[in-house]
C-alpha cells in the first residue's frame, strides 16, 4: 500500500502534470517555435512620439510587423487584416498592441507612418530609425528586405510574414502572408489565454 | 487439373481486386501530420570546408490532411533560416500548410540556398487515393 502512495502514485501525477501541460500548449494556425526563444528587443523612433521598444509592451501580445508606407501589395492588405482582427477581438484588443516596423527610413518618418497607420487602426504604432538600427533590427528577426530602384520609383521587396509576440516577450509564431483574420484570432486568443 | 487452375486463378484475382477496391476505397490514414526533418550538427562546418552536406531534400512534398505540417529541427550549431524563420540552435520550426500549391523559400540547410515545398491536395477520391498509395510503397521501397 505504502508502494503505492510512495511510487505509483508521483508518477500518476506526473504523468497527469505532463499530459496537462501538453493539453495547455496552444495549436496555433502560424507557424510556431519550439523553444520560443526571447524576442530580440530594440529602440526605435515610434510613430507616436516616444521612444518604440518591444519591453514597453511586456504583458500584450505584440503584432510585428515588417513594411514600407509606399507599398501597394503587401502592406495594406496586411494592415486591413490586422485592423479587422483589432476589432473581433473587442476588448481584449486591449491586450494586443501592433507594431509596424518600416525599411524605408528615406521616406518613413515618425510623422509619416503615424498617419499612414491611423488610416488603418489609431492604436498601431510604426518604428523608424536610422538604416543600421533599422537593419539591425531585421537581421535579429531574419526579416529580409531589399530595395528595388527604377524609372524613378523605389520600391522593396520585403518579408511578408507577421511576427507574434507573446506577453513574456517570447517570439512564438510566425504568420504567413494572406492569412485572414480568424487566423490571426484564434492565435492571438491563443496567446492571451496563457 | 484445369478446373483447379481457373479456380485458384480466380482467387487470385478476387484477393487483388479486393486489395485495390480496398486501397481506392479505404481513407488515407494520418497518425500524425507532422513531417520531420532535421539539421544535425555540423552542417554548416561541413558545407565551409567545402563538404557537401545535404541533410534533406531541396524538394519536399506534401499532402493536405496527410502530412501537412513541415518541421524542421535545427540540430546544428549555428542559426539556419527557413524562409522567414530564423531558427536558434537546437530549434524548430513548426509550419503548417493549408493550401495546395507550390511553395519557394530561402534555406540555409542547403547549399543553394533554396528549398521547394509541394503540397498536393488530399486524396479524397478513390483514384487519388491509388495514387498516392502507390506513390507511398515506391518511396518507402526508396
Amino acid at each position: 500500500m505504502s508502494a503505492l502512495f510512495g511510487t505509483v502514485l508521483p508518477a500518476l501525477l506526473l504523468a497527469a502534470s505532463v499530459a496537462a501541460h501538453a493539453a495547455g500548449a496552444p495549436s496555433l494556425m502560424a507557424g510556431t517555435f519550439d523553444p520560443p526563444r526571447a524576442a530580440p528587443d530594440f529602440t526605435l523612433e515610434g510613430s507616436d512620439g516616444k521612444p518604440l521598444s518591444l519591453s514597453r509592451f511586456r504583458g500584450k501580445v505584440v503584432v510585428l510587423q515588417f513594411g514600407f508606407t509606399s507599398c501597394v501589395n503587401v502592406c495594406p492588405a496586411t494592415l486591413a487584416t490586422l485592423a479587422q482582427v483589432h476589432r473581433a477581438l473587442g476588448e481584449q484588443a486591449s491586450g494586443v498592441q501592433v507594431v509596424y516596423i518600416t525599411v524605408d527610413p528615406e521616406r518613413d518618418d515618425a510623422d509619416r507612418l503615424s498617419r499612414y497607420l491611423a488610416a488603418f487602426d489609431a492604436g498601431f504604432i510604426g518604428g523608424t530609425g536610422t538604416e543600421k538600427a533599422l537593419a539591425d533590427v531585421r537581421k535579429a528577426y531574419g526579416v529580409a528586405a531589399q530595395r528595388n530602384a527604377s524609372a524613378g520609383s523605389v520600391q522593396y521587396g520585403h518579408s511578408s510574414f507577421v511576427t507574434l509576440i507573446d506577453g513574456q516577450g517570447r517570439l512564438r509564431a510566425l504568420m504567413p502572408y494572406g492569412y485572414g483574420p480568424e487566423a490571426y484570432v484564434h492565435d492571438i486568443r491563443a496567446l492571451l489565454s496563457q | 487439373m484445369t478446373r483447379r487452375l481457373i479456380a485458384a486463378s480466380a482467387v487470385v484475382l478476387v484477393a487483388s481486386m479486393s486489395g485495390v477496391l480496398a486501397a481506392a476505397l479505404v481513407p488515407v490514414p494520418s497518425v500524425t501530420r507532422d513531417q520531420i526533418h532535421e539539421i544535425p550538427a555540423g552542417t554548416w562546418a561541413r558545407r565551409m570546408a567545402g563538404e557537401p552536406a545535404t541533410p534533406f531534400p531541396e524538394r519536399i512534398r506534401l499532402v493536405l490532411g496527410v502530412n501537412d505540417v513541415l518541421v524542421l529541427r535545427n540540430q546544428d550549431d549555428v542559426p539556419h533560416q527557413f524562409g522567414p524563420a530564423l531558427m536558434m540552435p537546437g530549434q524548430s520550426f513548426r509550419l503548417p500548410f493549408t493550401t495546395a500549391s507550390e511553395f519557394q523559400f530561402a534555406c540555409t540547410a542547403h547549399a543553394s540556398g533554396q528549398m521547394v515545398i509541394v503540397v498536393d491536395p488530399h486524396p479524397d477520391t478513390p483514384w487519388a487515393r491509388l495514387r498516392w498509395r502507390a506513390q507511398r510503397a515506391l518511396e518507402l521501397r526508396g
